[in-house]
Parts: structure tokens; sequence; C-alpha cells
């Protein structure tokens, strides 16, 4: 188990280190010079070096490369020329936003898509099967951007009852969390499926209606727990995935979370926050991907690695 | 990852021969009708892409414009007509889709089956790059690789090839492990057949069905994939038909020209789920084992 963890921990730190070369190289070769994007087409020669000086643009690239890293082991991004803060500073801003918006989206998936979920596998075939079936499946195809456009057009627009965009109010979260949720719900809904379809022809199924338990307690009690944990591997796995999606639907909402403020430096060639976005972002995937191989360990002893 | 199960024959025949199988039919009918409209399109309807016509802006779907036509759509917020540009969009689509899977899917069957094949340091470099690209979520590397290239088709076609080729290397090596040691292999190999020959005629055969099905799930997410870049700008050009930007045009008149955002999603949408229902469906049959990513 222990080298198990030490391997896992070292390609986790090894993934990241990778991103964040990848980031250095890519967004150095993103045309544009971003003295040039902040200072504007009128900037002096002087004036560009100044600004490249006070941002660490001036030496080697290796040189650049080595200082990056060794601040980003403290977690320190350098300063954003957009913004006038510390990268780390805009980072954390944004990172509680995009964390809350997956979380609502989570908790939205899951309380929806269980009982649907369960609605299911109860009636295999039936018609509440066909439908919530047919549903689920659509709401796993359609692109997020588009539901999320068209949430806009309704809610909005139409009836004018929720913002199309922003974190102002409380309920401007309802949206987004929902576009981001639909994805995952769908998910959900079938492997819950699945899952209890699975178990509820096992033999200690049979047992706990043989023996005269009502139906609710031999699902509840017997059937629910045993599906839980190839569900609980995937809803950790897409949690991952949220983070990717969070991207699209910031962007569409104006939420001030990651995903937004990436794209939103990417065109304004602000290296620091670029960078410690996709750190970030890819932080989180390998540590949510980590937390649940070992959750996996943990929850089902069969698949317990290397004991 | 665990051995997978015997192979399919690359012939399995349906195991109810001769009885037309609707679920697989309809959703297949279904998406040839696109490639019929992406072929056969531009020479029914008369999309000009930088036509204006300000007098016949956002006119509602099922409008009779001047020139007698019937905007089945509507028109957009500079009068051109909505269906021809989500006809052209489909072409886009279709396009993208199909170049991004051929490219990915011989790069990453190839470096799978040869993996699979020869293993040792190949198989560990080539399993190794593809756990840590799936370590970082896709549409993040889609989004900055598309940045850097700048939008184009060929640069779309490219970044997209590059977030899926995993998938196949992964289904093409498992399968090729499974049968590389089955019987009939081993007879050829005492028979003197050359590795060339193993591959082509017992592995590719065995590999060639699983891929298919793959290809054909991953179809619908390299369409909402590309629609979904060029809503961002990072797609394809500004001015072209893609639907991401015909959505994304859209946006500005969700009260005045609901249309213009709607009609391309639902288009774009009803491919992706004939797609998916398609994929799922061929999976049943062809491989009920097979788990994609």
């Amino acid at each position: 188990m222990t080298r198990y963890l030490g391997y896992r921990i070292l390609s986790s730190l090894v993934v990241i280190l990778g991103a964040a070369t990848i980031i250095f190289v890519a967004i150095r070769a993103v045309p544009g010079d971003p003295a040039l994007v902040v200072l504007g087409p009128s900037a002096t020669p002087e004036q560009v070096a100044a600004l490249r000086t006070e941002y660490g643009l001036d030496g080697s690239l290796l040189g650049q490369y080595m200082h990056f890293l060794a601040r980003m082991a403290t977690f320190d991004f350098g300063s954003s020329f957009r913004l006038g803060m510390p990268a780390t500073q805009a980072i954390s801003q944004a990172f509680t936003a995009t964390l809350s918006l997956a979380l609502a989206a989570l908790c939205i998936a899951l309380m929806i898509g269980f009982p649907l979920g369960i609605l299911c596998a109860l009636r295999p075939n039936g018609w509440s099967d066909r439908i919530i079936s047919s549903l689920s499946m659509t709401g796993q195809a359609l692109p997020s951007f588009w539901v999320g456009i068209m949430l806009v057009m309704i809610f909005s627009r139409m009836l004018r009852i929720l913002p199309s965009g922003g974190a102002e109010t409380p309920e401007a979260i309802l949206m987004p969390a929902v576009t981001l949720a639909l994805p995952l719900l769908s998910i959900i809904v079938r492997l819950v499926r699945s899952g209890l379809l699975e178990v509820l022809g096992e033999g200690y199924v049979q047992t706990a209606r043989a023996k005269g338990l009502r139906e609710p307690r031999v699902v509840g009690r017997h059937a629910l727990r045993n599906m839980l944990i190839p569900v609980v591997t995937v809803v950790g796995l897409e949690l991952g995935g949220l983070l990717g999606g969070a991207v699209i639907v910031e962007t569409v909402f104006a939420w001030p979370g990651l995903g937004r403020l990436l794209i939103d430096s990417i065109a304004a060639r602000d290296y620091s926050v670029v960078q410690a976005c996709v750190v970030v972002l890819v932080l989180g995937f390998v540590s949510i991907n980590l937390i649940v191989d070992l959750l996996y360990g943990y929850l089902d002893p069969r698949v317990r690695v290397g004991s | 990852m665990s051995v997978a199960p015997a192979a399919p024959s690359p012939h399995a025949k349906s195991p109810r021969r001769g009885k037309l199988d609707l679920r697989l039919l309809v959703p297949a009918l279904f998406c040839t009708l696109y490639v019929l409209a992406a072929v056969f399109g531009p020479f029914l309807t008369h999309y000009d892409p930088v036509a204006t016509n300000t007098s016949q802006r956002l006119r509602p779907p099922l409008t009779e414009l001047r020139d007698g036509s019937l905007a089945l759509f509507g028109t957009d917020q500079v009068g051109r007509d909505l269906f021809g540009q989500v006809i052209a969009g489909a072409q886009i689509s279709l396009t993208v889709g199909i170049l991004t899977l051929l490219l990915a899917g011989t790069v990453g069957t190839a470096l799978g089956v040869l993996a699979g094949y020869r293993g040792g340091w190949l198989d560990t470099v080539v399993m190794r790059l593809a756990d840590i690209q799936l370590a970082f979520p896709s549409i993040l590397l889609a989004v900055l690789i598309a940045a850097v290239l700048g939008p184009s088709l060929v640069n779309v076609i490219l970044v997209l090839a590059l977030t899926r080729w995993v998938v196949f290397a992964r289904v093409a090596r498992a399968q090729t492990l499974a049968v590389r040691v089955r019987d009939f292999v081993n007879a050829s190999r005492t028979l003197g057949a050359s590795h060339l020959h193993i591959v082509r005629h017992c592995i590719l055969p065995a590999v060639v069905a699983p891929i298919l099905v793959v290809a054909t799930v991953q179809f619908g997410l390299v369409i909402v994939a590309e629609a979904s870049l060029s809503f961002l700008g990072l797609g394809m050009p500004p001015g072209t038909p893609s639907w991401g930007i015909s959505i994304a045009n859209g946006r500005n008149y969700l009260v005045t020209a609901w249309w213009i955002s709607t009609m391309p999603g639902l288009v774009l949408s009803a491919l992706v789920i004939a797609v998916g229902i398609l994929g799922d469906r061929l999976r049943d049959r062809f491989d009920p084992n097979l788990t994609t990513r």
C-alpha cells in the first residue's frame, strides 16, 4: 500500500510538473507581446523594456523557467499585469467561486440523480424508466454552452426571474450550477440504475426478501449500500470533469471563477495568471483522482492494490 | 488495465439476422440525413457567408423572403438565411468530426497495437504518456493549444485529434493484448508468419470492431468540442458558419430573435443524441464489456 501510494503521489507530481512546463511554453508561443498588450501600440521601447524588467520577462527563457518553477514551489506565480495584484490573490478569489459552483452542481446532480436512478431500477423498462432513461441520454448529449444560453433566454430574458450572469445575488448560482450538473446528473442516473439492477439480482437480496423484509428496506439497506462503491468512484472521477466543464459554463454565465479568468487571461496574454490558473486546475484534478483512487481501495477491500 | 475478454470476430453478424433493428436503423438513417444535407445542401440552398441584407434581418422562422424563398429557420442579425447557415455548419462539423477521428483513430490505433504487440519500453512510454494526458482535463488542453495555434479548420482538427488519440490507443492496446495470446495467432507464428503478417491478418481484424464503436461514441464528443471551442472564439475563425459561432452570434438577440441561437443548437443536439444512441447500440451488439472514457 505504501509503495502504491508513493508511486501515485510521484506520478501526480510528474503530471503537475508536466502541466506547468507545457503551459509555460504554450503561453509564450501564443502570438502577441504581453508588454504591448498592456501598454498599447503607442508605447515607447523604454516603457516596454521597463515593464519587461518589472515582471521578469527580460531574462533568458531557461532562466525564466527555473525562476517560475522555484516560485511555484512556494505557490507564488508573480503578479498579474492585467489585474494589478499578485496572481495568487486573483486565483484564490476565482478558486472559491469555481469550488462553490462545482459543489453546487455536485449537490444538484446527486440529489436529483440518485432518486431518478432508483426509480428507473425499481421498474426496469416501465414507462417511468423509459422516460427518465431517454431524458438522461439527452442530458448527457446536450452541449453545455447551448443549454446555458437557452436557460438565460428563458429565465433571464423572457421570464425575467433569474440574473443572466455574474455572482452578485445568491440565486445567480442556480443556472450555471444546473448547466454544469446536467451531464453528471445523467451519468449518475444511468450508473445508479444499472448498478442497482445488478445488485437486485444477487443472492443476498433474495435472502433479504425471503426473510420478509419490506421492499424499501431491501432496496435501502441491502441493495443501495452495495452499489455505492462504483458510483462513488465514477462520481469522484467526474468531479474532475466538472472543473473542465466549468471553463465553458463560467464563460457563458460570466461566473467569476477559474475558467473565465483563464480564458480572459489567455486573451490578455497575462502569463502569470494563466500559469497559476492551469496549475491550480490540474492540481485540483490530480488530487481528486488520487483521493478517489485511494478511497476506492478503502471502501472495497477486494480491489486493494499491492497488499 | 485488465485483459479484455475474447475478441469479437470482425465479421460478427447480429444474433437475430434478418430482423430489422429499429434502434440501430433509425439513428443511422438520421445521421445519413446530416451527411446528405452536408454534401448536397450547398446545391439546394444559396448561402453566402459574407452577404448582408439589412432589410430582411431578424426575420422569424417560416418567413417568406422578398425573393420568394422561404426562410425555414428565419434570418440572422445581418439578414442571412439561417437554414443555409446551419447546412453550411453541418459541412464544417462533419468535416472536423471525420478528419479528427481519422487522424486520432489512425495514430491512436497504430500506437496502441504497436504498444500491445511489442510490449517492453515502447508499451511503457505510450501508456505512461496516455496516463499523463488523461490526468489533464481534455477541454482545458484543447483550449490551451487552440489559443496557441489560433483559430483555423486545420488547427481545430489537430487540437481535437491530440485530445482524442489516447482513447483509441487504450482500446487498441487492450484488444491486441487479448488477441496476441490466442491459438490462431500462435499457429500463424509457428507456420513462420512475419510480424507484419500477424498484425495485418490476425490482430487488426480483431481491433477494427471495438475501434469503430469507440469512433462512433467519440464522434459526438468531437462535434460538441468543435462547437464549444468555436463558441469560445478558439475554434473556427470568426465569420465561418460553424454551429458554435452561430449560437454565439445569437446571444445578443435572445429577446428579439430567439431562433438564431436556438436553431443551430437544436440541430447540433439532435445529431449528438442520434450518434449517442447509435454508439450505445453498436456497443451492445459488438462488445458489451467495452468501456470508453
